[in-house]
């Protein structure tokens, strides 16, 4: 409804018809709505997976078994990273796609609402699933959150509860990403061409390509492995001629563009914020969107780094090698375009370039210990140890959830209508980039000696970083309530935000009042 | 859904495409996913990876062998009081140090019921004993042929690399005994309940 291109009094006789209450938010195919409940949700699930992260690192905090038992770390550690990259971080970006988007290509709303009102309510049911599989019998899935055979084969209705989540949230992705394809490609406000689209919108354009060319791999692998247990197909069980490590392929074909699914949008918000609080235009706009695409492209072709030691040969190792090193230049030309962007800017420090640069910097540590991680010999003795662990949660957490909360910061202001507290704001930046380091750096030494991951216990040796670990985490878990304050207070009130609240940022999303009425550009913006 | 004004039923239709379009290719993705798996069994078939019922010749080799050196070993059979026809097969071989080597030994009871023995080794020079080690050895344990049977035994054997240079030959001399009351009372039954000597 909301997509009709028609005049503004067309549009107010649909909001005289809206229903109030519950209903709106259920029913509702407001771009901006669905963007809020996309994020609202992504939220709610970073506290739950977050919850579960405490129950690991509370384990973690000494030698010895404490407070769970083993089965029950084992879900834990499965259910966090299910719920942290399907329910988390996923939507957290697909919200911002659903808010800015059409907000920055001078759209009136997706191309498809009542669509991507589907693809949102998907997502509760979705996380219900995952998280009541703890209560039934056998409780959640226990395999970690790759869903390797043969455990997956073996476990109990859990592990079947885990496999409909998956379809689903890759249904919900899949739906959200054709959306935005469309949206991005036809609906464009006249003048503007793809090479003159915010860069946010092309990290998005090659996201959502990404998304639909791999969640249904994902979709066909966790199938097989629903057939495997209930229809008697064998394609993993090497009792009836299967071969698990034919999953591990399957998997990781889906599991390396995924990583950059992740990424990629994180990479777009911090295009948007970095040149706003640099108060010029991003560096190499060009060659941003050319390392962007090589990055999705390379993206297919690594897979295998994953698994080193299922024992490929010589040759397999060197190729999958030499190829994911190379991933590692188009990264450094984004990383440069960064620092280019800010060189000899006026630079102002508020929360989202804060955030940013969090993100530049932490974001480079975990590329570079990934490029560590990515020589064949080197791997083989960290393969699935806390080096691992250290370096993809530098990625995800200080890479997406840094530039998520960048982003945040910077679009809080056109949402709310009002400013944020700023002194909270820099709060949570202090705290969450400490608390992260104090959290994350030492599992690379701990890695380094030698500590697997996934294990509820440990030798005496890995003490002491293990309890600076567990204290670090739970200090950023509880600073991650410092956002929630944040934002309950810039909903409720605060200092008036302008159209334009930062002089530096560019984009026809200023161009719109804060808060952003419910429809806007219902007649296309002329784009210069 | 049809608003003609502003050109809203192009747009639609050329949004339409589009979303066709991209489910096709979601679809053919998870077909693609499926594919992977004759596509990985062709591809090990053809580069020979993975193969299950391939011989594996990735068993240690054994680099302690000293090609440089030869040792004449001599195998010896005697009996004690035993109505067995006891012989090598091999009546001698030339070893190097470090490889490893198996030989038999063929044993038979001429007698009409069934004799426990043990077979004792014995070196000359006696010397050489603490170089010569046998992995394989039927005087490992006490042997009960049944009446009349023939049996071949293996001997697995190494002579160590450090076996002092003045030693060329070293002769390998069995004599077995037999194991009284080993199998008096109950033939058929293996030689474990037998006293020892």
């Amino acid at each position: 409804m909301a997509a009709i291109p028609g005049g503004a009094d067309h549009a107010h006789d649909h909001d005289h018809h809206q229903p109030s209450g519950i209903m709106r938010w259920v029913t509702t195919t407001n771009h901006k709505d669905i963007g809020s409940m996309y994020l609202w949700f992504s939220f709610a699930m970073f506290l739950v997976g977050g919850v579960m992260a405490l129950v690991i690192r509370a384990e973690l905090f000494q030698p010895g078994l404490q407070v769970v038992d083993p089965d029950r770390f084992n879900q834990m550690t499965t259910l966090h990273g299910l719920i942290m990259v399907f329910g988390a971080i996923m939507p957290a970006f697909v919200g911002f796609a659903n808010w800015m988007i059409p907000l920055m290509i001078g759209a009136s709303d997706m191309a498809f609402a009542r669509m991507n009102n589907w693809s949102f309510w998907l997502l509760p049911p979705a996380a219900i699933l995952l998280t009541s599989s703890l209560l039934v019998p056998g409780g959640a899935a226990a395999s970690g959150w790759t869903l390797y055979p043969p455990l997956t084969v073996q476990m109990g209705i859990g592990m079947d509860m885990a496999i409909f989540a998956v379809h689903i949230l890759g249904i919900s992705s899949i739906m959200g990403s054709i959306n935005i394809v469309t949206t991005l490609l036809n609906m464009r406000a006249p003048g503007m061409t793809l090479m003159k689209m915010p860069l946010f919108c092309w990290t998005w354009l090659i996201t959502a390509y990404l998304v639909i060319a791999v969640m249904p791999v994902l979709a066909g692998a966790v199938t097989m492995i629903l057939t495997d247990r209930h229809f008697g197909t064998s394609f993993f069980n090497a009792a009836g001629g299967g071969d698990p490590v034919l999953y591990q392929h399957i998997f990781w074909f889906f599991g390396h563009p995924e990583v950059y699914i992740i990424a990629i949008p994180a990479f777009g918000v911090v295009s948007q914020v970095i040149p706003a609080f640099s108060r010029k235009p991003l560096f190499g706009y060009a060659s941003m969107v050319y390392a962007t695409s090589s990055i999705a492209i390379l993206s297919f072709i690594v897979w295998a780094h994953h698994m080193y030691t299922v024992g490929m040969p010589v040759a397999g190792q060197l190729y999958f090698m030499f190829a994911t090193m190379l991933i590692a230049i188009p990264t450094g030309v984004k990383v440069f375009n960064w620092v280019a962007t800010m060189w000899r800017g006026s630079l102002s420090f508020e929360t989202p370039m804060l955030f940013s640069i969090g993100f530049l910097f932490l974001f480079t540590l975990g590329g570079f210990s990934g490029l560590v991680l990515s020589m064949t010999a080197v791997d083989i003795q960290l393969h699935d140890s806390y080096y691992v662990v250290a370096h993809f949660h530098y990625v995800m957490v200080a890479g997406a959830l840094f530039s998520a909360y960048a982003g945040a910061y910077y679009w809080l202001p056109k949402w709310t209508g009002h400013m944020y507290d700023e002194k909270l704001g820099k709060l949570h930046f202090w705290l969450s980039i400490v608390f992260f380091n104090m959290t994350f750096f030492v599992q690379h030494f701990l890695g380094l000696a030698g500590m697997p991951r996934r294990i509820p216990d440990y030798s005496l040796q890995f003490a002491e970083f293990n309890m600076i670990s567990s204290i670090g985490a739970f200090g950023f878990g509880l600073s991650q309530l410092v956002f929630l304050v944040v934002v309950l207070k810039c909903i409720k009130g605060g200092e008036k935000a302008s159209a334009k609240p930062w002089d530096g940022a560019e984009g026809l999303e200023w161009t719109v009042p804060s808060p952003a009425p419910h429809h806007t550009f219902e007649t296309p913006p002329v784009f210069k | 859904m049809t608003h003609p004004e502003q050109g809203g039923t192009v747009s639609e239709r050329r949004n339409r495409s589009t979303l066709v379009r991209l489910i096709v290719s979601a679809f053919l993705m998870f077909g693609f996913g499926y594919a992977l798996v004759p596509f990985y069994e062709k591809l090990c078939q053809v580069l020979d990876v993975n193969n299950l019922n391939k011989q594996d010749n990735s068993l240690p080799l054994n680099t302690q062998v000293d090609r440089s050196r030869s040792v004449t070993v001599e195998f010896d059979a005697n009996l004690h009081k035993l109505p067995w026809n006891f012989k090598p097969v091999t009546g001698s071989m030339v070893v190097h140090p470090g490889e490893v080597v198996t030989i038999e030994y063929e044993v038979s009871n001429t007698r009409q019921n069934a004799v426990t023995g043990q077979a004792i080794p014995s070196y000359t020079p006696s010397a050489a004993m603490q170089y010569f080690q046998k992995m394989e050895c039927f005087c490992f344990k006490q042997q009960t042929l049944s009446a009349g049977e023939v049996r071949r035994m293996p001997v697995a054997f190494l002579v160590s690399p450090s076996l002092p240079k003045d030693i060329n030959t070293i002769t390998l001399s069995y004599t077995f005994f037999e194991v009284p009351g080993a199998t008096a009372s109950v033939p058929a039954r293996d030689a474990s309940t037998g006293a020892g000597g």
